[in-house]
């Protein structure tokens, strides 16, 4: 029997509108495309013009840094926008689907990392410290996956994960070509793809979220050391990985989770990375003006429009009410019973952890200095003081960040202490400037 | 509601940049936001939903749970009055109350209007919104203070504790020293014949508004509990000042006497989660302990229960070292920051004659040492991961 761990610290929030385990059909539209911002600290350089032709496979965009690394379109087509903001800042690749896709053919034969870096999938790995996208040339120790998301609203891997179990197996076999890999597993899930899997080491996990982050299960199995790189790669992008290998094609077909409150079926559809968001949640949401569309997880994602296209490593579209006209009097003293909270100062504590509730996108509170102390470390699994971390971030003290172990968190890790902070502090936010900077300091 | 919400928005409409009211817009934020959750909506690049509670909510939990405290406060400064005017058969259970609160009313006033006043002046200055730290500290001041302390005194002590002890370190969440306490310590220090027991300041005296008795002035005994058998020496306390002190029927700082009251609001604290049982508990264990020792060591006659119970520990255990901001952050931290509150305050009490109350100065001095206490927790995780790096 594998290693169970036991987290004792989290915390689960129970949302309205949680996805049915049911697939509602692929996703169709006619153009796709890449942006580059939602892979994390990319400087990207794009390698084809508007009218070019390409196939599933083709390079777009590919990293300045290590040209080597290589985003490649999602379908065959001809690339119909490079879009450019201000100071020409790459904002995306546009492809027009032609509707035949065709892929490009890839040989499987040779060496994986090459291969992965040809076909574009490397692009997919993130690496810790930094939590940015993964530089080739670093020696890994280990490459982690986790194969359960604990956010609310989040994708169940399951779902995704029927009928690609086999794609799923030879995705992991190609990755220990690579370095050692450890898979983490719910105690909850039992598909036999994820408990026996084979050549990577299975660790149990047993808690509330963020259990389900990688760097939770990184923290606990083999902490970074300063000098130490980790790779990390989404449960789904393995199965990228393993259709790659099986086929010779490059396949970013998702399973995405289309959930919340504001959704009027909420359930599963197959699409491919870059999808527009339109067209997944087009006539799906209930009739409102007053909606956020998440690209990704309700804690993780972004607030996105319906002319947005679905983030690389989106998972899900959560799709809440904004609340922006909520006016609600005298929140200070009044018992609020629809809304959530840790505090016992509401009563959600008494309403048992069946009850749903249907959180709107307001801070609820003025951002304050750090008063209330022990907030973070209860939904903060790991051996670190996140409270003096983030103070050691705001202060600018490289050193102490690095003493704290500021190389171990990624932003996401911080998403329930956010959420629970009564000072409102934009914990993700903060952290993800301090690990930019010190990245640039160490480059 | 909708006639508040298009007052605000009116209002709000005039305090931008060159708008008429717009060296007021800390102060209408101020109050929009306690009349309604603030609309404004998570950004991009955080978590887009978030927890209900916030700092308004928590500082005025605090305050609820001084209301116990406030209330019987006002009440036994009308039954000493009473008492000391050998009226007690005659004074009404109201009758004393509303002597109380007419007694107490101004002290409340000048507090908040004192460190609001700075705390608005100060926000608006740096552009911020107003902080609620205050809400807690302007009712924790009039309840630490003897009720005959002149208002001017209570005012200058409030300015200087707000602007020295608070806004100078950058306001709520960044002062070193709880600033309730640094208003006592300044009060203490600079008018200590308005402070101490030697004299009549704990009990008011003449009536207000023709409620309350004149005393003779040679019956103004009014020595605290504490302050008499300091004078005498330590010999003890006998059972039914013990019983008065739970009660809180003894002259006293207002707010301080009924152990009963206090317990109340630290109900409602730790149910809540506001304050830290691990604080609490560890000021009590601290104490207690001390006072065993203290007995066994044939140093005092007083028992060791006996400390916890008369002059300001409970209070202090209570609302004082538990002030998040002051004490220790971290969980362990917090164990040894209480021991440490209960050991000073204990030892000063026994072995300082000239302080007959010692939980002031221990929570005070504890306040400059959490950074300490914290520094070696924290410490020990910095080098388990340092130790970590280098094994291999």
């Amino acid at each position: 029997m594998a290693k169970v761990i036991k987290l004792r610290k989290g915390l689960d929030i129970n949302l309205k509108g949680k996805a049915a385990d049911t697939i509602g059909g692929p996703v169709g539209a006619d153009e796709f495309a890449l942006v580059p911002d939602t892979f994390p600290g990319l400087k990207p350089k794009v390698v084809v013009k508007e009218g070019d032709a390409v196939m599933a496979g083709d390079a777009l965009f590919v990293d300045k840094l290590h040209p080597e690394v290589k985003f490649v379109s999602p379908v065959s087509g001809t690339v119909s926008l490079v879009e450019r903001g201000e100071r020409r800042k790459l904002l995306s690749v546009r492809v027009k689907a032609d509707g035949r896709n065709s892929s490009r053919e890839f040989d499987v034969k040779g060496d994986v990392k090459a291969l992965l870096l040809e076909s574009g999938l490397f692009g997919f790995f993130r690496s810790r410290p930094y939590d940015v996208t993964a530089n080739p040339e670093d020696k890994p120790k280990a490459i982690f996956v986790s194969a359960f998301n604990s956010m609310p609203l989040s994708q169940n891997f399951e779902v995704a994960l029927k009928g690609n179990e086999q794609a799923f197996q030879a995705g992991l076999s190609a990755l220990a070509k690579l370095a050692p890999v450890h898979l983490g597993v719910n105690v909850k899930q039992n598909s036999p793809a994820l408990t026996v899997a084979k050549d990577c080491t299975v660790t149990f996990y047993d808690g509330a979220a963020p259990a389900g982050n990688v760097g939770v299960q990184i923290n606990h199995t083999s902490p970074i050391n300063k000098g130490e790189v980790v790779w990390t790669l989404g449960a789904e992008e393995v199965i990228f990985v393993g259709r790659l290998m099986l086929t010779g094609k490059v396949d970013l077909t998702r399973t995405i989770a289309l959930a919340g409150a504001e959704v009027k079926a909420p359930q599963y559809y197959t699409a491919l990375v870059g999808t527009p968001i339109k067209a997944i949640v087009k006539g799906r949401l209930n009739a409102s003006d007053d909606q956020r569309i998440i690209n990704g997880n309700v804690m993780t994602g972004f607030k996105t429009s319906e002319e947005e296209f679905l983030a690389a490593h989106a998972t899900e579209v959560n799709v809440i009410p904004e609340g922006a006209h909520a006016d609600e009097l005298l929140g200070w003293i009044m018992p609020r019973f629809k809304e959530f909270s840790t505090s016992r100062s509401y009563f959600s504590w008494l309403m048992g952890k069946k009850k749903e509730y249907n959180l709107d996108a307001r801070i609820k509170g003025g951002e304050r200095h750090m008063i209330m102390s022990g907030e973070y470390d209860r939904v903060f699994p790991m051996d670190i003081y996140a409270g003096y971390l983030v103070k050691a971030i705001l202060a600018g003290d490289i050193d102490r960040q690095e003493a704290l172990g500021i190389y171990e968190v990624a932003p996401e890790d911080f998403a329930i202490a956010e959420f629970v902070d009564s000072s409102k502090l934009e914990l993700q936010r903060i952290v993800r400037e301090g690990l930019d900077t010190l990245r640039k300091e160490n480059a | 509601m909708k006639a508040l919400r298009n007052f605000f928005d009116n209002l709000k409409a005039k305090t931008g940049e060159g708008g008429k009211l717009h060296a007021f817009r800390s102060l209408i934020d101020g109050f929009e936001t306690f009349a309604f959750v603030p609309n404004d909506t998570a950004r991009r690049g955080g978590v887009n939903i978030h927890d209900a509670i916030d700092s308004k909510r928590i500082m005025s939990l605090v305050v609820v749970a001084l209301m116990p405290a406030m209330l019987f406060g006002m009440y036994n400064i009308g039954y000493q009055n009473a008492l000391a005017a050998g009226q007690l058969e005659t004074a009404t259970f109201w009758g004393m109350f509303f002597y109380g609160f007419l007694a107490l009313l101004p002290k409340i006033i000048v507090s908040y209007v004192v460190g609001l006043g700075i705390e608005f002046t100060v926000a608006q200055w740096k552009g911020e919104e107003i902080h609620e730290g205050f809400l807690v500290s302007g009712i924790l001041i009039p309840l630490i203070v003897p009720v005959t302390l002149p208002l001017w005194m209570l005012a200058l002590a409030t300015a200087f504790s707000v602007i020295l002890a608070k806004e100078i370190f950058g306001g709520t969440g960044m002062n070193i020293f709880n600033p309730a306490l640094i208003t006592r310590a300044f009060l203490f220090f600079s008018y200590p014949s308005f402070m101490s027991g030697d004299n009549s300041v704990w009990v008011s005296n003449g009536p207000i508004c023709g409620l309350g008795y004149e005393a003779a002035a040679d019956a103004l005994t009014g020595a605290t509990p504490l302050g008499l058998t300091s004078a005498a020496g330590f010999q003890g306390f006998d059972c039914s000042l013990i019983h008065d002190a739970v009660i809180g029927l003894i002259p006293g700082s207002v707010g301080e006497t009924s152990v009963i009251a206090i317990l109340i609001g630290a109900v409602i604290l730790l149910y809540t989660g506001v304050a830290s049982w691990k604080t609490m508990f560890s000021v009590f264990a601290g104490g207690a302990l001390t006072g065993l020792l203290m007995q066994w060591a044939g140093l005092t006659h007083i028992q060791w229960y006996e400390h916890l119970v008369v002059g300001g520990f409970a209070f202090g255990a209570v609302f004082m070292a538990t002030d998040p901001v002051t004490s220790a952050r971290t969980e362990c931290g917090k164990y040894v920051f209480g021991l440490l509150i209960g050991f000073v305050a204990v030892t000063v009490r026994v072995l300082n004659p000239g302080y007959p109350e010692g939980m002031m100065l221990a929570i005070l001095l504890m306040n400059l040492f959490a950074p300490l206490i914290d520094y070696c927790f924290v410490q020990k995780n910095i080098s388990m991961r340092a130790k970590r790096a280098t094994k291999k």
